[in-house]
């Protein structure tokens, strides 16, 4: 299985019933596909609007996702201003959002929204959601592609927000971050510890029953 | 008093140094046609205001590759490139503000606010040069108000008083940049009579609206 498919088979599994959740661009679009049946969740999108679903047929006018790309409203969708999406967003009326990553470090810190003299594109509401959803849920390679790790102490890229993370999920595990611990959950079917920490540059509390990831068809 | 006027009336509204602020998110809800008047006007030294700036050929994008742009304060520019080639070219201001931060900022402007205290941007490079307060225990940012000269604007419908109605995600930053400048142009695809539109459907009130065009094409 692909990387980017395990680590979005695994996230799903963490929107539960009626959780109205804000997906980042790239992989975690990823996700409902794998969501379980009989799970309603919503799609927030920061552009301004609740009930974001699948484009079914041709495009509607101004019907797009916050990549500008056409998509389709669910019934019972709500539309509003870019004011009211962001009072959503900090007001902790998202139950979770989950984003991509460049790096992340073992105080929940994310960075992913520049490489100083490579690529400034801007947060867009990436900051927002970081430090307003209820949890943050990074779903991300483990490595770069040249195969440096992206869980550090400490990032060494511009932060996204401090201390908002609360699960990591990748290809070779998943960890959680609460009350200022870094945890290993889970690792991928196949992986070790021992290769987890190999590929890893946080330091992480191992507890003594390490979970495996489930990746069954939903 | 007859808010509706004709395009050739539109380019002698704008003055070189202006600030611009813009409805869209990535081009959807920017009024194309106004975007098009102030590049023919040649006005020149403009700081626009807005989510992004779309890409070459969409949104506002124009205006940035005609050079007729000094500064943005935007969220993201990662979609057009000329953007971040005039920027690293030292030809572009870019300041870069988060998407939730961005939007309060201008509400503040037009509702008579001193500023906002906000979460987002604690711990990052956004915080740097800015007041930071502490209120129950959280810390917060102060973010100050953003005005314009001019706010350029997309509606779906109209009423000759100037009533208007956004179409689905178009809506985004329209409404709110209403509030914030000295001159309000709105481009609309239809104009009804004063009465047509339901009071309860109205988004932007007419009292905040200055001058209406009819889309070109509409």
């Amino acid at each position: 299985m692909e990387a980017k498919e395990i680590i979005a088979r695994r996230v799903a599994q963490e929107l539960k019933e009626g959780y109205v959740v804000n997906l980042g661009i790239g992989l975690p679009t990823m996700v409902p596909r794998f969501l379980q049946k009989g799970i309603n969740i919503t799609l927030q999108s920061e552009n301004g609007f609740l009930g974001l679903g699948p484009l079914e047929g041709e495009p509607m006018p101004g019907v797009v996702n916050a990549g500008g790309v056409p998509c389709g409203l669910v019934p019972g969708a709500a539309m509003f201003d870019s004011a009211t999406s962001f009072a959503l967003i900090r007001g902790g009326h998202v139950d979770v959002t989950v984003l991509g990553g460049l790096q992340v470090d073992e105080e929940g810190s994310l960075a992913n929204w520049m490489v100083p003299g490579k690529m400034v594109p801007g947060m867009g509401g990436a900051m927002d959601l970081v430090s307003g959803a209820r949890k943050v849920i990074v779903a991300m390679e483990h490595c770069t592609k040249e195969g440096e790790t992206r869980i550090l102490e400490r990032c060494n890229l511009p932060l996204t927000a401090k201390s908002r993370v609360s699960m990591v999920v990748t290809e070779l595990a998943v960890f959680s971050i609460s009350h200022g611990e870094f945890i290993l959950l889970e690792t991928a079917p196949g992986v070790s510890v021992k290769v987890v920490r190999e590929r890893t540059g946080a330091r992480f509390v191992v507890p003594e029953n390490v979970g495996r990831m489930a990746l069954g068809i939903a | 008093m007859n808010k509706i006027v004709q395009w050739p009336e539109i380019g002698p509204m704008f003055r070189d140094g202006m600030t611009v602020m813009f409805g869209g998110f990535m081009g959807v809800g920017t009024p194309l046609g106004i975007v098009a008047a102030l590049r023919e006007s040649r006005v020149g030294q403009l700081t626009l205001i807005g989510n992004d700036t779309a890409m070459p050929d969409a949104g506002v994008g124009p205006l940035v590759a005609s050079g007729q742009v000094s500064r943005v304060i935007v969220s993201h520019i990662g979609t057009n490139p000329t953007t971040g080639k005039k920027m690293i070219a030292g030809e572009l201001d870019v300041d870069l503000v988060p998407q939730g931060t961005l939007i309060e900022r201008i509400r503040c402007g037009g509702s008579g606010l001193g500023g906002v205290l906000t979460p987002t941007g604690v711990g990052t490079v956004v915080e740097e040069g800015k007041t930071k307060m502490a209120v129950g225990g959280k810390e917060y940012l102060l973010e100050l108000p953003l005005r314009a000269d001019i706010a350029i604007i997309k509606a779906k419908r109209a009423d000759r008083a100037g009533n208007l109605v956004y179409e689905r995600a178009a809506r985004n930053f329209n409404p709110v940049i209403a509030f914030a400048a000295d001159l309000v142009i709105v481009e609309v695809d239809e104009l009804v009579e004063v009465g047509e539109i339901d009071p309860d459907m109205v988004m932007t009130p007419a009292a905040l609206v200055d001058k209406i065009v009819l889309s070109q094409g509409a």
